[in-house]
């Protein structure tokens, strides 16, 4: 089983760390994985996005041309992204930021009101960790035990302090669905 | 054992620079690549290394021949046009045969060109990109493992044939995030006799040879017999994915060929017999093998992110007796698995 997602979102919005979390996550669950961010000319509020490819055995591409899953953050994403994934993929919408329904009918859309919930547990910042609880309990690809223990492994020492607040946000998100 | 973390791939190359024996880094920044010098700037002071931001490529260079010179383990990286810039130096370096450890985490060129990955040094990194006729031992990894294992790699011949050794990445093996197991911290006891900090009698150590007039060529002479036993010594690093009993074989290193085994996995699920050579070493190139391996088959296929360079020494290496077919991918453009399904589909 191999799962190709790519994240993507605005600069800023946590894209690169939450895809490294769930890269992290795998591999704390004895899977293959690989993370490839888009390194190009990105800064805080442009466009971001980064692939993460989960498997079983070893991975040969990085690269995600055609995605299973998809997690988008903001509208550009979604005009970009949308039209790339396969049929039948699952497709996590952050719609605090976007409002267009779907503009397929053959992929299964789940909308998370990601910001807003982010903004009323204190910190807008921990949207992408609202996406990823809500991806665990979509997808099953990652426990959320999974992501919560990996959660040291990637925030940087100066983070440690907000562990408790993005675990609470991992669960909020996995209790949506 | 270790246990498998996961690393960039830019930071699992410089930790494992330190782990065999790396105590000299001297660097320019240069994306993609930035993370080897910001690692190696935190890392460096920890092991009582040290670490230099020079103030251009061709200082860095030059720095790492001075630390060669002392016979020390020592380290620079840079991407494409910095890489240019430090030919001069790979020269004197080659020349003078003092150790150094170059990475090249390749973009696109020509000129500034951009940051996307790209394999467009190929002829610069394997044919000598500075003057003279010399040779240096190139390595092109495909995973972070990969770094790891030939950086550690490199470092051990630098030091044993007193030659240049390149890692020859691109930019997404460098930006890449995958697990690796690292090593253990080596114990360095190298033999630096010949150095200048032997601490006895005067040593000069030059790439200048005037007089006796036949000296230079001499020189030369030693030179070219040393490579010819590094090619003897090094002929074993390559990869065969499904090689054996195939009508088709592509060849392609790096991250193309990481690319390459995605799309034959589809293929061979339609009963098409194919697989892929993949050089780990793009000098000495493993051209025995080749030689071998091309007598068995119908068609070769050539993927690469560059205009044909790679695919020069595959023809070299078939001497025109089978059919190869490249394609190429230019200026920071990266094929994808379906692109290479599609391509190969299409002409078999």
């Amino acid at each position: 089983m191999t799962n190709k997602i790519i994240l993507a979102g605005f600069g800023g919005q946590g894209i690169i760390l939450s895809g490294l979390l769930l890269a992290q996550a795998a591999l704390l669950e004895g899977n293959e994985v690989t993370h490839y961010p888009a390194y190009g000319a990105e800064m805080r509020g442009g466009t971001c996005n980064c692939s993460v490819v989960i498997s079983d055995k070893e991975i040969s591409s990085p690269i995600v041309n055609k995605p299973d899953i998809l997690l988008l953050f903001n509208q550009p994403s979604k005009n970009k992204f949308e039209a790339k994934c396969i049929p039948g993929a699952k497709v996590l919408i952050n719609n605090s930021l976007i409002n267009e329904q779907a503009l397929r009918n053959d992929i299964s859309s789940f909308y998370i009101d990601a910001t807003n919930t982010a903004n009323k547990l204190g910190n807008i910042k921990i949207a992408n960790m609202i996406m990823l609880g809500a991806l665990s309990k979509i997808t099953g690809i990652v426990k959320l035990d999974s992501l919560i223990n990996a959660m040291p492994e990637i925030l940087s020492a100066r983070n440690k302090k907000l562990i408790d607040l993005n675990v609470q946000a991992l669960k909020e998100g996995y209790g949506l669905f | 054992m270790n246990k498998k973390i996961l690393m960039k791939g830019n930071e699992a190359l410089a930790e494992a620079a330190i782990r065999a024996g790396c105590r000299y880094y001297f660097g320019y920044p240069i994306t993609p690549q930035n993370e080897v010098p910001a690692y190696m700037s935190k890392r460096l002071p920890e092991v009582n290394g040290v670490f230099v931001q020079a103030e251009s490529e061709l200082a860095s260079i030059n720095m790492i021949f001075g630390a060669g010179a002392c016979g020390a383990r020592c380290m620079t990286s840079s991407s494409s046009p910095g890489i240019s810039l430090m030919q001069e130096g790979i020269s004197y370096i080659s020349g003078a045969e003092t150790p150094a450890v170059i990475v090249n985490m390749m973009r696109g060129g020509p000129g500034l060109g951009n940051i996307a990955p790209s394999q467009g040094d190929y002829f610069q990194a394997v044919k000598g990109g500075g003057h003279g006729d010399y040779k240096i031992i190139v390595f092109a990894p495909a995973s972070a493992q990969e770094i790891v294992n030939f950086t550690v790699l490199a470092f051990d011949l630098t030091i044993k044939y007193r030659i240049p050794v390149m890692i020859l990445g691109d930019g997404l093996l460098g930006q890449m995030t995958e697990p690796v197991v690292l090593p253990e911290m080596k114990e360095i006891q190298d033999d630096i006799n010949w150095s200048i900090c032997r601490g006895q009698d005067q040593v000069i150590i030059r790439s200048l040879y005037l007089v006796p007039e036949n000296q230079l060529e001499l020189h030369n002479l030693h030179l070219q017999k040393k490579y010819r036993s590094i090619e003897k010594d090094l002929n074993k690093y390559y990869e065969q994915y499904n090689a054996n009993d195939c009508d088709y074989l592509i060849f392609a290193y790096g991250t193309t060929a990481r690319v390459c085994k995605a799309a034959i996995d589809r293929l061979q699920k339609e009963n098409i017999k194919i697989g892929l050579f993949r050089p780990i070493s793009l000098w000495p190139f493993p051209k025995e093998e080749i030689i071998s391996i091309s007598s068995k088959i119908k068609k070769a296929f050539v993927f690469e992110m560059a205009q044909a360079q790679f695919e020069e020494d595959i023809r070299l290496s078939f001497e025109g007796k089978k059919e190869i077919k490249g394609f190429y991918k230019l200026g920071g453009a990266i094929f994808n698995d379906d692109e290479i399904y599609e391509l190969i589909k299409k002409n078999i």
